[in-house]
């Protein structure tokens, strides 16, 4: 029986004792413990939401990264076709340009040759006309009377055809 | 090379234990001592010397021989005499028999003057016990919370990195669950509560030690303590349940009433009945066990109840981490209930 009847003094000093201890360990103790823990926490909670922050800033980032890289494709693709294009039409238009060109030189040169062999047929003509009046005036000149005159005339072109 | 440090690991423990063994039979020695001499009544001298021991005294054996006994201060208040202040060794003569000093009578652990109990004050065993486990807390808090100060923003270290998680597992799994949002001002004094009870536990299980929180008065003031902070915080709320409570039928709130009424001091009760009786019985547990070898004065069974108490004395440590939990989940579950706003559900 004796252990369940609270002494007393146990009881004042009890109190005394652990109000004391109450006061001075709030003050020195659980003030600065549960503070410093509490800031932890705070600056824990905080870095944990940075790097949150940093994570989607990342990703949009990356996003707006993979955007620019796209259009700098199609872009590149674009001026990459448009060159194609270009060269194929200024090789087509050169070829062009230089078949006309060729036509002309041809047309030309077949102008030119037409102008002299009809210069060269004219010459030709006015050289036969010439022939035929040299020999009209050599028969007339010579005495073709006799038929040794006419044989030897003949003989004489025979020569000259010959020696042609 | 591998078994040796293992062999000498448990020749250590051995040691230790047969240390602790010792420490406490040296406790009973004089009693046993008496026993052998009256065999007839060795039985009732056991448990007497297992109750004298989980009780207060005044004065603090520690061992036989001269300098085995701290005799404490004595403090006592009679309306006639006043305040009045002597050595217990005045209640005993050189062959440690009880004498009467001054008029004043010690029995019992009370002390009389004539046939009249006087208001006691003295630093008991159970004081020292209270000023020495006072002292701890304070050096070791003290101690971490200038660690805190010193390495602000650091990973904690040493004996802060021991304490810190036990606080925060008295903050947020013990506090902030049952108290809810208004914690923060019922912190301090659930944190001091847990760690007496803890530090008290823990120190009451070193030989030679008192039983401070195996006894009912400190339990008593401690109960106290959550009584009148649980009721003096109680909100509108709080006592509409109690006086009037909601949803009731009007015959059945004749009833509810006076068992809502006993509930405000069975709670404290509980506490105090609670962390007494745990710490209580396991000193009860582990002194039997010891006392087995007095009784049947074998060595063989010497043997097997030692390892018993070593057994039941690792559960005893167990028992104060959860003594202490339990003391402090209750109080703050009930200053939760005291506090809580009205939760609209109408029951």
């Amino acid at each position: 029986m004796e252990l369940l009847t609270p002494g007393s003094g146990l009881i004042f000093w009890q109190v005394v004792v652990f109000l004391a201890l109450f006061f001075l360990l709030s003050k020195l103790a659980w003030k600065p413990i549960i503070s410093s823990l509490n800031e932890r926490e705070a600056s824990i909670q905080s870095a944990l939401d940075s790097a949150e922050k940093a994570k989607t800033e990342m990703a949009s980032l990356k996003a707006d990264n993979e955007k620019l890289f796209k259009e700098a494709r199609e872009e590149r693709d674009k001026i990459l076709r448009e060159a194609r294009d270009a060269a194929n039409r200024m090789h087509d238009e050169a070829q062009v340009a230089a078949k006309k060109n060729a036509d002309k030189i041809i047309e030309d040169a077949k102008a030119v040759i037409n102008t002299e062999k009809q210069a060269a047929l004219r010459d030709v003509r006015s050289l036969v006309a010439k022939f035929s009046l040299e020999v009209a005036e050599k028969v007339i000149r010579k005495n073709l009377t006799s038929d040794a005159a006419q044989q030897d005339l003949a003989q004489g072109f025979v020569k000259d055809i010959k020696l042609n | 090379m591998k078994i040796l440090p293992k062999t000498s690991f448990s020749t250590s423990k051995l040691a230790l234990f047969a240390l602790i063994g010792g420490l406490f039979f040296s406790g009973f020695s004089p009693a046993f001592g008496h026993e052998a001499e009256e065999e007839t009544h060795a039985k009732p001298s056991v448990s007497e010397v297992i109750i004298e021991h989980v009780m207060d005294n005044h004065v603090w054996h520690f061992f036989d021989g001269h300098y085995g006994t701290l005799y404490l201060p004595v403090i006592v208040y009679t309306p006639e005499r006043g305040l009045d202040m002597f050595s217990s060794h005045h209640f005993y003569d050189e062959h440690h028999n009880r004498v009467t000093y001054n008029g004043y009578r010690l029995d019992h652990n009370q002390i009389y003057l004539g046939e009249k109990a006087v208001l006691d004050f003295s630093i008991t065993k159970n004081v020292m016990m209270l000023f020495i486990n006072a002292a701890i807390l304070l050096i070791v808090m003290i101690s971490v919370a200038k660690a805190y100060r010193r390495n602000s923003g650091k990973a904690p270290r040493g004996l802060q990195s021991f304490i810190e998680p036990i606080v925060l597992f008295v903050k947020d799994e013990i506090v902030k669950p049952n108290i809810g949002p208004k914690y923060q001002r019922y912190l301090p004094y659930l944190l001091t509560l847990f760690f007496f009870v803890l530090f008290g536990n823990l120190l009451g299980l070193l030989p030679g030690s008192g039983n401070l929180t195996g006894n009912i008065a400190v339990t008593m003031t401690l109960a106290v303590f959550t009584f009148i902070i649980t009721n003096v915080s109680g909100n509108g709320n709080y006592w509409k349940h109690i006086l009037w409570t909601p949803g009731v039928p009007l015959p059945l709130r004749i009833i509810i009433l006076p068992v809502e009424v006993i509930g405000i001091f069975t709670k404290p009760f509980s506490l105090m009945i609670r962390l007494f009786a745990a710490i209580t019985a396991g000193h009860i547990v582990l002194l039997s066990l010891l006392s087995l070898t007095f009784i049947f004065e074998s060595w063989i069974v010497g043997i097997g109840s030692s390892i018993f108490v070593l057994f039941i004395s690792l559960i005893e440590l167990l028992v104060a981490g959860i003594q202490a939990y339990v003391f402090t989940l209750f109080t703050s579950l009930y200053i939760g209930m005291a506090v809580e706003e009205h939760h609209g559900d109408g029951h």
